[in-house]
């Protein structure tokens, strides 16, 4: 069974994000970039299938600009064995809907035919927590969003999900879409050798106009804005403080 | 303009304040009808109907919608979607986990988190973990909407609006409930709690998470946690506050122990008054708070627990 994992470049978790002063967006202008947090969860995940010999290959797929070529060389250097650069933008700045972007592993999916697709639960520059579901409904697949467990069982996936009463388990058909959440693993550093011997595997790439999907967006950035400042309180010296203050506010 | 607004129902229970919230929002762009689906959902369907600014409610009762799986829902709401220009839900797990099925099937963006409402066509939405806020206006012929109810108040009572029911969508037999491990609390739901006391890495074990929820106890309140509790096993996940976990703006939140990470501070920043306790007086947490006390939580906790 081949196991495909989308994984997107944003911007690195630790830098502090800061919003164009014109409000047209994020500045991601010489910020440093890296795999989202959740993909790389979705890629230790079928590493993790592979050597357990419940998967034969692992493909990396990332659709956006041309740079996204250094996160399909990190996928490659955690232990996917190949990878697909799908270019569908020039500026750095456009970020490509999850409905394009589903339409377009679509396009990949029914060349590849793969059994199994992990995917991240979300990307943490549009939050949007959209792909996995909407690739699912192309494809009329089953889904299995925020699993912090996968178990696969011969033509079903068991998974267990994050949701809010708790967890929940479900048995879903194969093929299927199964996205990741925090707790699914954690994923490995890919080491130097391993690094090295990436610059080796794969690379294909295509554009959007390979497989036929349109990128323009639905939805029209109107602005982006600061949010709103909420401003520092005081300091309390003791206990005793803090519970008439909060006495006084009506709180308790 | 018409909207289908999916209530949230567990075991054929509503959620009343996470749907009455996204009633609020959803007043704003037209007539809102409910639909409610569950293996029973006579109750639930009956309660949503008193939700002020309901113009009708539509029952679904099948087994099928029993877990609120995502393929039969999606493929309920899109049986139905034709006479609706939006459709909208409480941005809850279940939702998030449907709705953008539903408009990949519609073949429409899917409006996530949103939350604030500039016209029909107009939505403001949190992104980069609530870093920014981005304004964005839909081209498509749909909207499909979940709310972040946080950011509104819950729409009062009317007398009850008229509950039809409705027949279940084919079953498109993809997948299939197993079990649900939700653990039993007589504490309120976090998401609606007015008073939330949550625990960080600082409370340093799962043990110890019982002086948190000791205070909890003595506030009423419902207990929270931050990723890093969660993730070192302290605290169990459906606690967890922030970005990936739930959004809540209690009257009051109590945050012990918590550095304040910015995805931690995106779940409850909205908070009306923000209590810290950290004996870090350089932790981030402090600039959002409006009472913060530098001190041992280990020693702070049990005296707040008996001076209150």
């Amino acid at each position: 069974m081949k196991v495909l994992v989308p994984v997107k470049r944003v911007i690195d978790y630790n830098v502090k994000v800061r919003v164009k002063a014109d409000g047209s967006g994020v500045d991601l202008a010489n910020v440093k970039m890296s795999m989202n947090p959740f993909d790389e969860i979705a890629v230790e995940e079928a590493i993790r299938l592979k050597e357990a010999g419940k998967a034969d290959e692992v493909i990396a797929v990332s659709i956006g600009v041309k740079q996204a070529q250094e996160t399909l060389r990190t996928a490659l250097a955690m232990g996917a064995d190949r990878a697909i650069l799908v270019v569908a933008a020039d500026d750095v700045h456009s970020d490509i809907e999850p409905l394009a972007v589903a339409k377009i592993l679509k396009g990949v999916i029914d060349e590849e035919q793969p059994g199994l697709v992990i995917a991240g639960k979300q990307a943490i520059d549009n939050d949007m927590n959209a792909t996995g579901q909407m690739l699912a409904a192309l494809m009329g697949w089953s889904q299995a969003t925020y699993a912090n467990n996968i178990d696969i069982d011969g033509d079903h996936a068991v998974v267990t999900r994050e949701v809010d009463g708790g967890l929940q388990t479900i048995k879903v058909k194969m093929p299927a879409i199964v996205t990741a959440d925090l707790r699914l693993n954690e994923p490995r550093y890919a080491s130097l050798p391993n690094i090295m011997k990436a610059k080796k595997k794969p690379l294909d790439e295509k554009t959007a106009d390979d497989y036929g999907v349109d990128v323009i967006p639905r939805l029209e950035v109107v602005k982006t804005s600061e949010p709103e400042e909420r401003a520092a309180g005081i300091k309390v010296g003791s206990v005793d403080e803090l519970v008439e203050k909060l006495k006084e506010a009506g709180a308790v | 303009m018409a909207v289908l607004l999916l209530a949230e129902v567990n075991d054929g229970e509503l959620a009343l304040d996470a749907t009455a919230k996204a009633v609020a929002a959803a007043g704003k762009l037209g007539d809102v009808t409910i639909l409610a689906a569950g293996a029973t959902c006579a109750a639930a369907a009956e309660a949503a109907a008193k939700i002020d600014g309901v113009a009708k409610v539509l029952c679904a009762e099948h087994d099928l919608y029993g877990h609120r799986l995502a393929e039969p829902v999606s493929d309920l709401i899109v049986s139905l979607a034709a006479d609706y220009d939006h459709i909208i839900a409480p941005a809850t797990t279940d939702a998030k986990n449907i709705l953008p099925r539903v408009a990949a099937l519609l073949d429409v963006m899917v409006l996530t988190d949103v939350s604030g409402i500039v016209d029909a066509d107009t939505f403001e939405r949190p992104i980069y973990a609530g870093n920014a806020v981005q304004t964005v206006k839909s081209s498509d012929a749909k909207k499909v909407i979940s709310i972040r109810t946080s950011t509104f108040d819950a729409a009062g009572e009317q007398s009850a609006a008229s509950v039809e029911n409705i027949d279940a969508a084919a079953d498109p037999s993809l997948s299939e409930w197993v079990e649900d491990k939700v653990a039993e609390s007589d504490r309120p739901e976090l998401t609606s709690a007015g008073v939330v006391v949550s625990g960080g890495r600082g409370v340093g074990s799962e043990e110890d998470f019982a002086l948190i929820e000791k205070l909890a106890d003595k506030l009423g309140a419902a207990v929270g946690a931050s990723r890093a509790a969660v993730d070192s096993g302290f605290a169990p996940n459906d606690w967890q506050v922030g970005q990936t976990g739930k959004v809540v703006a209690p009257d009051l939140y109590v945050a012990i122990g918590i550095s304040g990470a910015i995805q931690h501070l995106a779940g409850m920043k909205d908070s009306k008054i923000i209590v810290a306790i950290n004996k870090d007086e350089e932790a981030p947490i402090f600039q959002v708070a409006d009472y913060g006390l530098v001190a041992d939580l280990f020693d702070a906790v049990p005296e707040l627990v008996e001076k209150l």
